[in-house]
């Protein structure tokens, strides 16, 4: 009994770190609402484009567009993603203006496991559109050795 | 000395959009990850790419270590008048770079 019970100890000790290393969908709720505050957050007007399946994911191609006239009085303030599964769920946060034209964001990010990400526009006028996007990766990224 | 790699139309009509694109030679290092000797390697990464058209900022990135490395970003601009556009990355350890590229309006 002693040895059973010292054994499920160690493990207990061994696993909980590393659980806690990695970002949960709560740590993206959470990253979300410090974004967003109270707010009601909406569906649409925002796309949110990478492959669906992901080979390596240390670098996968992804671009958010969002519908926007991009004018003085009514354009898209910021852009925020996020990520369910890394070890950070932020992604990065672009601030736009009407002197973009456009309100089309592209970059190249890591996935470390297959998981959800979401885009999230705040628009001039306090309005946060999202959309979100499931993605597979087959081999994460951060696994590779380091030289 | 950093290398970088932009992509943006030398002339565009008044008023019209142009797409920037532009690539930055850096390693990202996450800070998550365990060297040869077991030991994680201090986090290096960019934190903000920031873009200005003769001295107005248009454009700001707060990275995170999500980001690929060797980072590249596109975005919009409308060319309101030729000009200048400075693209700015700074990160960790000191990080600093700025790239100047020249664009033509008719």
């Amino acid at each position: 009994m002693e040895r059973r019970r010292f054994l499920a100890g160690t493990a207990a000790i061994v696993i909980l770190p590393m659980g806690s290393a990695s970002a949960t969908p709560e740590a993206m709720a959470a990253a979300i609402a410090k974004v967003v505050g109270n707010a009601p957050v909406r569906e649409g007007r925002v796309s949110l484009d990478l492959p669906p399946l992901v080979e390596n994911g240390s670098t996968v191609p992804l671009v958010v567009s969002v519908d926007s006239p991009m004018t003085v009085a009514d354009y898209v303030k910021a852009i925020h993603v996020f990520n369910e599964k890394n070890p950070q769920p932020n992604v990065f946060t672009a601030r736009l203006g009407p002197r973009n034209g456009r309100a089309v964001v592209g970059t190249r990010i890591k996935l470390g496991d297959s998981q959800k990400l979401v885009a999230i526009a705040q628009t001039s006028d306090g309005q946060f559109w999202s959309a979100s996007a499931d993605v597979i990766v087959t081999l994460a990224a951060c696994l590779e050795e380091a030289t | 000395m950093a290398n970088v790699l932009v992509n943006a139309p030398k002339t565009a009509k008044r008023g019209a959009i142009v797409e920037i694109k532009a690539l930055i030679l850096h390693p990202m290092e996450t800070g998550f990850r365990p060297g040869p000797n077991g030991r994680i390697i201090p986090r290096n990464i960019i934190e903000r790419f920031t873009a200005s058209w003769n001295g107005v900022e248009i454009f700001d990135m707060e990275m995170s270590p999500a980001i690929a490395a060797n980072p590249f970003v596109s975005f919009f601009a409308v060319a309101t008048e030729g000009g200048t556009v400075e693209l700015r990355w700074t990160g960790d350890e000191g990080f600093v770079v700025e790239e100047r590229i020249a664009i033509a309006v008719e």
